[in-house]
């Protein structure tokens, strides 16, 4: 971490314990203790404001206790922690000590837990309940924000449950897609086929999914698919799951399934991605989470 | 007490002016923020449409209370206090009329960009660049109307009350013009003259301080006016009153890092906010002490005199969120409280148990005076005994919901499995929420029907005010 220059280490200390003391004075200069037959006759200042009248009590002694216990309690915090400048405190406490050190203990404390779940096969794990609980906690942590806590999906965020895979559903696979990420890229095709090309692809890419389509449009794009799709589709429309290219016959749709939605892919591609995992959460958390979210797909 | 006729024609009219716009800005500052808390029950009323969006209503509401609802409060009772406390008329009174609809002119600038989502997105100051200008000139005149009002005073001595409002009115000007530089690129568009970690301090700096100067001092200048006045009794301790202010000014300042522990900001100077908002603490109770005393030897007005309720439970309030906030700025309760309702429910209890009523007890025995009448003589006393009961069961149903809410988020957020995993997901926190959502809408609810309760008994006081209200206060203006 960056250290102040020494202009501004003593700027803060002089600031802050000037701001202390002075307020210290102040308290001091004005603990007097009134005896009530002092000023019998004339219990107020004297002032008078549109009818106001001020007594002058002495502070309340336990006010003025409180007070001074606050300052007693600031000036030994600042001795031990960080406050004045460059001053580390005697504790050597630092926030990122402290959040190592917790990452340490929990190391420590569970690693052990994640090693064993780490040398078990996923039949073993699926077949483990406390390792799916497991899974399903790190599911809640970490996945459910863009997956849902169902990990049912959301428009541009697969479902997990439906058995249908852009990347392969194996538990290998799902861990791999976990650990390094995906990146999925459907090209723009608007330029180059054009908005007619666009309508006609689109009926056609409804129709393999047996959706209602402009027969005559679908006819047209038919060809347009073969020359421009089929490379990543394939030529019956059935996705490769190598390139992470969808099936576009199971009716299942990331971007939405309606005539807009299709065109709307077509016309302007779409950019899928989901992030690398692997130094965020470690292979053992992430081969427990691949077990637990290719059980959900086994359970239907 | 004071002969009336011995002092100068006060300026009334800008005060009344104020005043009304006081009960005005209230009603529409708390229905937006009712609207708010429904909206987190039941999400669709944001109707679909981006103006009425929760991101955008949010900031509309917070502007209407502070700065439209507790401004205008803090004009006309600054004002009203000023000339009777100096015993002399305001000074430059046309400037005054000025600062009034240069002001309004502001809350209708937010009202029409915020829902618009022109934001600058810092806190409390989301207003853009131009609509900053123009506040920082109204405040300017603000000042030279105040501080030339008190220049040529005819009393000895400045009262306390005017001396929260003196350092209420130069710190939020400084406050406001370095916290608001920016870089415009259009008219509507501005960014921040500061970067990442400096920007956010910066901000909390602002943001701590607009609670401390605008939302403490000013209002503690308004309690030392209108508690001892209404209570008929002399304010309990003068040299207390000097200790606790300027202990209050120079430690209040400090204390904005504690909005931002463990973050980016160093470690340094996180430190130094939690040490500095724990001194706090006896600053901010030298003025409920001084306060709630003043009504010793009068202690059976709290029994009949409903204005008297409002004032002191206003103080009550206030002893008890200045305590809250210097624990919850200790970093160890910070990490449950951050984040969480609890923060929320702080802030009420400060905006709606402090800062709210004594506005309200302070209008309710200022607003007969202003139109012509007698003090005392609003048009029904029993009605507002009846807002000080909803605005006090209000008040506690809104903090004692949030305390729930906000403890259990906490609580939720930071619970572990034996695997080291989370225990709950975020949205099982905010289904557990629920309850709490609801209860705070049954109490924000409560507190705005009795803000309209005293829209009526206002209006009828002025419908009752005799014909010509010069027979007793003749304007100035």
């Amino acid at each position: 971490m960056s250290s102040l220059s020494s202009f501004w280490h003593w700027w803060i200390i002089i600031l802050t314990l000037g701001c202390i003391a002075g307020t210290w004075l102040l308290l001091k200069l004005n603990q007097v203790s009134v005896k009530p037959a002092d000023n019998i006759d004339d219990p107020t200042t004297g002032h008078e404001y549109d009818g106001i009248q001020e007594y002058n009590n002495p502070l309340p002694s336990w006010w003025y206790w409180m007070f001074i216990l606050t300052i007693v309690f600031a000036l030994a915090y600042l001795i031990l922690y960080p406050g004045l400048g460059n001053f580390k405190g005697y504790l050597n406490w630092t926030s990122a000590g402290q959040w190592q050190a917790e990452q340490d203990q929990a190391t420590i404390e569970y690693a052990p837990i994640f090693e064993r779940y780490g040398a078990m096969s996923f039949d073993e794990l699926k077949a483990d309940p406390e390792a799916l609980k497991t899974g399903q906690r790190l599911f809640a942590n970490n996945c459910s924000i863009c997956h849902g806590s169902a990990a049912t999906g959301s428009v541009g965020f697969p479902n997990l449950r439906d058995n249908d895979w852009l990347y392969g559903g194996t538990p290998e696979a799902i861990e791999t897609s976990i650990l390094k990420g995906r990146q999925g890229q459907m090209m723009a095709w608007g330029a180059v086929i054009g908005e007619d090309g666009v309508k006609q692809t689109a009926a056609y890419v409804a129709s393999l999914s047996g959706m209602k389509a402009d027969a005559e449009l679908a006819e047209k794009g038919k060809t347009t698919f073969a020359t421009m799709c089929i490379a990543c589709h394939g030529p019956d429309g059935k996705g490769n799951q190598l390139l992470g290219a969808p099936n576009l016959t199971d009716k299942i749709w990331l971007y939405g399934g309606s005539p807009n939605k299709i065109e709307e892919t077509i016309r302007s591609g779409r950019f899928g991605q989901m992030p690398a995992h692997e130094e965020l959460l470690g292979k053992e958390k992430i081969h427990v989470l691949a077990a637990y979210i290719s059980s959900l797909s086994s359970q239907q | 007490m004071s002969n009336a006729i011995d002092h100068p024609v006060y300026n009334y009219r800008i005060v009344r002016q104020f005043s009304i716009m006081t009960i005005v800005w209230g009603i529409v500052g708390m229905l937006v923020g009712v609207i708010l808390a429904a909206q987190l029950m039941w999400p669709e009323l944001n109707l679909g449409l981006p103006w009425t969006h929760f991101g955008r209503l949010r900031p509309l509401h917070t502007n209407a209370v502070i700065f439209a609802f507790g401004g205008c409060a803090l004009f006309a009772t600054s004002f009203y206090i000023v000339q009777r406390t100096c015993k002399t008329a305001l000074f430059a009174p046309r400037l005054a009329t000025f600062v009034f609809w240069g002001w309004q002119l502001v809350i209708l600038s937010a009202a029409v960009t915020l829902p618009l989502g022109l934001t600058s997105s810092k806190e409390y100051a989301e207003l853009e660049w131009p609509i900053d200008i123009l506040i920082a000139v109204v405040w300017v005149s603000y000042a030279i109307v105040f501080f030339g009002t008190i220049a040529k005073r005819t009393t000895s001595h400045i009262y306390v009350a005017n001396w929260f409002f003196c350092g209420f009115i130069i710190t939020v000007a400084v406050l406001h013009i370095v916290n608001s530089a920016a870089i415009p690129v259009s008219l509507t568009k501005s960014y921040s003259f500061y970067p990442g970690a400096i920007d956010a301090m910066v901000q909390w700096w602002y943001g701590h301080n607009a609670v401390g100067f605008f939302l403490t001092a000013g209002f503690l200048g308004m309690m030392y006016y209108f508690v001892p006045k209404q209570a008929e009794r002399p304010v309990y301790s003068y040299r207390l009153s000097v200790v606790h202010f300027w202990a209050l000014i120079a430690i209040y300042i400090w204390a904005g890092p504690h909005h931002l522990h463990y973050s980016a900001l160093p470690d340094w100077a996180q430190g130094l906010g939690m040490v500095m908002s724990l001194i706090l603490l006896a600053p901010s109770w030298g003025g409920m002490i001084n306060g709630i005393m003043t009504l010793s030897g009068a202690w059976e007005k709290l029994r009949t005199d409903p204005i008297i309720k409002f004032l002191i439970v206003s103080l009550s309030f206030y002893g008890m969120s200045t305590f809250e906030g210097p624990m919850m700025a200790i970093k160890t309760v910070n990490a449950l409280s951050h984040n969480t309702d609890w923060t929320i429910g702080h802030v009420h209890s400060g905006a709606l148990g402090w800062v709210a009523m004594v506005s309200m007890g302070s209008m309710y025995h200022m607003i007969p005076i202003l139109f012509g009448r007698k003090q005392g003589e609003m048009y029904s006393i029993a009605l507002i005994n009846l807002h000080f009961w909803l605005a006090t069961i209000g008040t506690v149903l809104y903090i004692a919901s949030m305390w729930v809410s906000g403890i259990m988020q906490g609580l939720m957020w930071r619970a572990v499995n034996q695997d080291g995993t989370l225990t709950y997901s975020f949205v099982d926190s905010l289904e557990a929420s629920y309850p709490s959502y609801f209860v705070r809408f049954l109490g924000g609810s409560i507190f705005f029907i009795g803000m309209l309760i005293m829209a009526y008994n206002v209006w009828m006081t002025i419908r009752m005010a005799p014909e010509s209200d010069a027979t007793t206060q003749p304007n100035a203006a």
